[in-house]
Parts: structure tokens; sequence; C-alpha cells
């Protein structure tokens, strides 16, 4: 089996690449710890090749968690070869990736993507110097107009089969030049012993690349002489190490740049995107413009299509459901069967195929908003905002799709770069009130704060937010100390998604969740079922107060004696809600014996409106449901991380209904 | 100076590059090399961050992260 691994920088058509090698029959790695996706897939036509898709990378520099995966795979898992895609219309800035993986001397194949633009600004790229000049196959291509595959391919699996290693090309003089190689040669012993070509070693131990010096295992002597020849080229060159190397580099790259570039035409699709910008991040348009964006979004996803296609799927379920029981009872199920069919697996089911519409319609328009070019536009005009909670730009994205459902929310996260900055965001998302807690809101301030329902709801909105700013800020002080990562990006032109890249994405993301979550929602599902309909003595029950479901919420009641809602029925409601927030409503009408029409008097009967605000709060602020967990859980591919988070949110929903119901106390006494 | 000082539309060359570990090595491998020219282009709405063009190329930064590039304008 060989392996081919995809590098490249962000923005450079390395999904589309991707998913042209492989075609739909890719997997999402797991690598432990960390929430980024790394995608492999056999090489298209062609058996015993598989084709991996490493996170987007500016450098192999040791520090976010996306360039330690593609720097490890690269460095520790040695493929067979490397496809590096370029984007051609931005050679200099691409190529300093190149220089960094041709240095590991790993098999390189250069894929120049984007030729077809390059020729339409009128720059003339010559093709064959560059390959000369970087002693590695170059091979133009369009990713997005498929031309040119065929050829990387039949050369890649040509460079796997005759295994030979590039060798080192030395490009650099003078004081650089001396270092590294006094350098290599003292280290040769240790990185043979350690796998890694001597060079490289050189290289990294002169940049300070703490991992490779650790690695190679160097001796006190061998440490102090390499200090003696870094300090003695520091002085020749009057600069620091890491800026000597990253110097030779582009150093490089420009004398390459002016020999292979033979006529460097105007950037049309740069003078394109300047127009567009002029707009788009303007000044004073471009919060508005994003504000629309996103409310087309939301409209779209929650409102026209997604409830059109949902509902038109619950109906279908329903009959289905019905017909499902019809069935049954005429085969003369007994009725607990029917039951554990029709409640519990039915509703299951029924419940995860619900949230498939939504999913497939946001990640539609949230791969077209990726792919434009236009979510790294939002990160550059929301960043200042969402630096002050510790998040940057990107993150507004996910927040707000919360407000609709935390589900595709949670899975919107993907399209944060940044490990960090994905994992923080995660656990801010479920303090953006769900659409699906409307319900509860309606009907408490309906019966408590009928002349207020406005203003009640708005408080529960803002304090939730609030609850969530203050949660990222402790969160970012704590767990995630120290570990901020610089913010610069780059910011591509923009472009016209390619459409089997959108699609591809959609699809992977609806076959995730139905994956991923399926089992977790079913199963989770069953086990409502199963506390809300059979008594502790394993009998089926009519009454849902005598469900072991009831029982463990008698007991846990007097935990909220103290937020002033320790009545068991309420805790029953809260502990239904985790199946769906729209539960709470329907379990309440149950246990109180009245139709919902009615609820408000019932529940009037036994709380004072500050209790019910309190409880209110709680909802608001306590752990999203189960579908959410199993999405969560899936995103972060860590079950403690998942509940981790669902236990410290509801302790934080905990304690915010306790301040409101304590300071209520305190006025109106 | 430094970067975040330039005005809107103004160039100029990157004389020393400061900071520490993983924000300096961004900067440097980003392509902000001393002796590189740098134009702002665009400061965003709210006045942070910014876009530089380097290399040939649109790169945006805080400006937190722009105050370890020191610089000296471009006699026009």
């Amino acid at each position: 089996m060989y392996n081919i691994a995809l590098i490249g920088n962000q923005n450079c058509g390395k999904t589309t690449l991707f998913n042209r090698l492989t075609g739909s029959r890719q997997k999402v790695g797991n690598f432990p710890g960390v929430t980024v996706d790394v995608a492999t897939g056999p090489l298209r036509g062609k058996t015993g090749f598989i084709v991996v898709d490493l996170p987007g990378v500016y450098s192999l520099s040791p520090y976010s968690a996306e360039e330690k995966i593609t720097r490890d795979y690269l460095f520790k898992s040695r493929p067979e070869c490397v496809i590096n895609i370029l984007d051609a219309t931005n050679l200099n800035r691409n190529l300093y990736l190149t220089m960094q993986i041709l240095e590991t001397q790993t098999p390189t194949i250069v894929a120049l993507n984007m030729m077809d633009d390059v020729a339409a600004n009128g720059t003339v790229i010559d093709v064959e110097k560059l390959s000369e000049l970087l002693g590695v196959i170059v091979v133009p291509i369009s990713a997005a107009k498929n031309q040119g595959i065929e050829e990387l391919v039949e050369k890649c699996v040509k460079i796997c089969q005759s295994g030979d290693k590039n060798s080192f090309r030395d490009r650099c003089e003078g004081a650089i030049h001396t270092a590294i190689h006094s350098i290599s040669h003292l280290v040769e012993t240790n990185a043979s012993r350690m796998g890694l070509p001597a060079k490289f070693s050189a290289i990294r131990i002169i940049e300070n690349d703490k991992e490779i010096i650790d690695t190679l295992a160097l001796a006190q002597n061998q440490l102090e002489i390499i200090d003696h020849f870094v300090s003695d080229l520091e002085k020749s060159l009057g600069t620091d190490r890491e800026a000597a190397i990253v110097d030779m580099r582009y150093a490089n790259i420009e004398a390459i740049y002016k020999e292979v570039v033979k006529k460097p035409g105007e950037n049309k699709s740069q003078l394109r995107t300047d127009k567009i910008d002029k707009i788009l991040t303007h000044k004073v348009f471009s919060i508005p413009i994003f504000a629309i964006v996103m409310g087309l979004i939301f409209y779209l996803t929650f409102g026209l299509v997604g409830k059109t296609a949902s509902d038109a799927l619950s109906a279908f379920l329903d009959i289905a459901g019905q017909g499902l029981r019809d069935l049954l009872t005429r085969a003369e199920v007994s009725g607990w069967l029917i039951s554990l069919v029709c409640d519990g697996l039915f509703t299951g089911i029924s419940s995860v195929l619900s949230f498939l519409p939504t999913i497939l319609v946001l990640f539609l328009l949230l791969s077209i908003v990726e792919d434009s070019g236009y979510m790294a536009r939002i990160a550059f005009v929301m960043d200042k905002l969402l630096r002050k909670i510790g998040l940057s730009g990107r993150s507004i994205v996910p927040m707000l799709i919360g407000f609709g459902c935390s589900v595709p929310a949670y899975m919107a996260t993907r399209t944060l770069s940044s490990d960090r900055d994905r994992k923080l965001t995660l656990a801010t998302v479920p303090f953006m009130s769900c659409s699906a807690k409307i319900p509860v809101y309606a009907l408490f301030t309906m019966a408590f704060f009928r002349h207020y329902r406005a203003p009640v709801m708005l408080f529960l909105y803002f304090f939730s937010i609030a609850a969530g700013i203050f949660y990222a800020l402790v969160l970012q002080k704590t767990k995630f100390r120290g570990q901020s990562v610089p913010f610069m990006m780059e910011l591509p032109p923009y472009r016209l998604p390619s459409v089997k890249t959108v699609l591809t994405f959609m699809w992977e993301k609806a076959k995730g969740f139905l994956v991923k979550a399926f089992t977790v929602i079913l199963l989770a599902s069953l086990a409502v079922w199963f506390l809300t309909n059979v008594s502790f003595k394993f009998s089926m029950v009519g009454d849902s107060s005598q469900s072991i479901l009831a029982g463990v919420a008698k007991w846990i009641a007097p935990v909220f004696a103290p937020l002033g809602f320790g009545d068991w029925r309420l805790t029953t409601s809260l502990i239904a809600g985790l199946s769906a927030k729209e539960a709470v409503v329907s379990t309440l009408a149950i246990l109180f014996n009245v139709s919902q029409a009615e609820l408000p008097a019932a529940l009037g009967s036994i709380l004072s409106p500050l209790q019910a605000l309190s409880f209110l709060v709680f909802v608001s602020q306590y752990m999203p449901c189960v579908a959410a967990f199993a999405t969560l859980r899936k995103e972060v591919k860590s079950t403690r991380f998942a509940v981790l988070a669902m236990a410290l949110q509801t302790a934080v929903a905990y304690i915010s209904a306790l301040i409101v119901y304590t300071f209520g106390m305190l006025f109106t006494l | 100076m430094t970067l975040d000082t330039l005005q809107i539309g103004a160039s100029a060359r990157i004389i020393k590059v400061s900071g520490q570990g993983a924000l300096r090595k961004r900067l440097l491998d980003m392509g902000l090399t001393p002796g590189t020219n740098v134009k702002l282009y665009k400061k965003a709405p709210m006045g942070d961050p910014v876009e530089i063009i380097i290399r040939g190329y649109h790169l945006t930064l805080r400006l937190s992260e722009a105050k370890n590039i020191f610089v000296e304008e471009a006699i026009a």
C-alpha cells in the first residue's frame, strides 16, 4: 500500500483536487484530541494507493494543531509521495511551503493549480524551468476544471513505485551554507538513527525547531558546538537564526520566481476581488451586508426550505408511524412492544431524519460562503468583536446558527481552521438559545408574564448570551490559557465555488451526521422511552407519574429547590427535555393531566412568577438535547470532552438560575 | 515606527520583526521578513484587523500582531 500525502496552503483548491483524486469513497481519519479532520480515500482508478488530505497550512512550524498534524505525518509517517498543490496565481506565497517540503527529501510532485486563471491573466509560467529548479516533477492542473489530473495521477504512481528519494538541492550560499553543512556533518549519526535526512535536521536545528532538536537526542558537546555555529551565523548575517532560515527560503523563491515567471500579467481575479471588497468589506456597508447574508442563510435553512422540507418529512413520518402502529395492532402484537417500536424506536429514527433537510440546506449554503472566499471576509470584518471573548471572526457563523439549532451549529465549526478556536466555539454555541426552546418560553411567558412576554424573552436570550461570554472567558483563562494562535490569514481572491466540491461537502456532512449520531440518538430515544413508560417493577405504566423517570425526578427534585422549582413534575420535564426541548411542554401537560391550553393555569398554581423566571433561565442555558450531544461528541471525537462540556454547561445554568432567583427574592422581600 | 501605525495606502519597508515563539515564526513564515516591502491596504470596519499587501498577496493581521513589525516608510 502506497501513501500519498496531499499538502498545500489554505484556499489553493486542495479539497477540490482531493475530490478529483479519490471520488466519493472518502473516510475521515481519527486523530485523538484534535477536531481537525484528515480525510483519506483510495486513488481513483488505481489499486493500492491511498491519498491523505492533510490540513491546509502555510508552514510546517510546530505551533498550531493543524501544522502539527501535517508536519508529523510528513516527518514521521513518511509517505511514499507528496502531492504539493500550489495556487499558481500566487506563487511567491505558495512556494514557501514547497521549500519546506523539499527540505524533508520526501519524493514530491508539484501540482500547479489554477493554471486556467494564470492563462486568463496573461501570465506565462515556464513549467519546465520550474521543475528543473525545484528538482521535482511539476504538473500544471486546474482542479476546478478537471484538467491535468490524469497526468498528475500517472506521474505520482510512477514516483511511488520507483521509490527514489529526492536529493537535497543546495540553493544557499555564504554563511548559511557553511552553517547548514557544518551542522549536518555534526548531527549526521543522530539524524540517521532517527531516520531523518541530515541537511533537513541541520536546517531545523538552525531554525530552533525544539521538537526536532529533542528528537535528535544530541549530546551536550554537540549542542555547544551547534550554539557556536549558530552565533557565528547570526553575527555574519546580522540577523537571528529563525529569520536566517526564512530569508534563505524566500531568497530561493525570489530567484526561482524571476526565472520562471516569464511575463507577469495583471492578476484579473485579484482586480475583481479588490472591486468586490470595496463593498463587502466597506467601512459602513460590510456589517449590514453580513447581517443580510446571515439572515438569508437563517431564513433559507430554518425558514423556507428547511421548515418546508422538515414539515413534509415529519408529516410523512407521522403517517408512516401511524401505519406501523395500525399494522402492529392488527397483528395483535402486545401493547408494550407496539409502544417500544412506535414511541421509542420510530420516534428516535424520525428525530434523526428530521435534522437532515436542515443540515443539507445549511451546508450547501455554508460551503458556498466558505469556498467563494466570503468566509475569510466575515472573519476580517467581525474579528474585533469576537476577539473580546477570545475567539476569532469566523466563530460568529456557528454562533449565530446556534440560535436555530445547536446540531448544525456544532457541525458548522468545521469552517474554523484552528483547533483551539473550534473547541472554544463548540463550548459557547449551546448558550445561543436554540429555536426548540421557544415553545417553552411561549408557554411560561403566557402563564406568568402575559404583559411582558417580549421583554422576558429578550432577557432570556441576552442573559444566556452573557453567560456564554462569561463561560468562554473563564475557559480561556483556564483550560485554553496560552494557546492563542496568531490570527494572520490570507484574504484569498473571490472564486466561484465548484459544484462538485460544494455537493461533496454537503453529502459528507449529512452522511457523517447520519452515521455517527444515529446510534446515540436512537439509544437515547429508547432510554427515554424506557424511563417514561416503565416502572421500577419493570411493568408498563399507563400514567407516567409511576414511571422510573418520575421516580428519579422525585429523587433529584430537591436539588432544584434552591432555584425555586423543586416540584418533581418540573424536574421530570427537564429530563424529558433532553430528548428534545419541545418535550418539556408535552411532558408537563401529561404530568399535570391537562391539555396544553390549560397548562398555563396549572403552572400558575404551583409557581410564582419569579420561580417561573428562574425555571426559564435554567431551560435557556442547561445542556442541549441528545442529538446535540451526539453531534458534539462526533465533532470533538471525545466522549470525555462532550460529557464535560454538558456538565459544565448545566452547572452554569444552575448558577445563573440561582443568581436570578436569589436577587429576585432580595428585591421582592 | 511599527506597521500598525501606518496610514491606509502607505507603503513601507520592514526593518525588524520582534515578538516571540509562535507569533514571530508565523510572521516570518508569512513572508514578513526584514527588507520586504509592505503596503497597508485597508482596515476592517472596526479599525482592526488590517489588510496588508506583501509579496503580491493580501494578508490580514491584527494590530497587536502588526505592532511587532518595525518599518521605515518608503521615500516616495
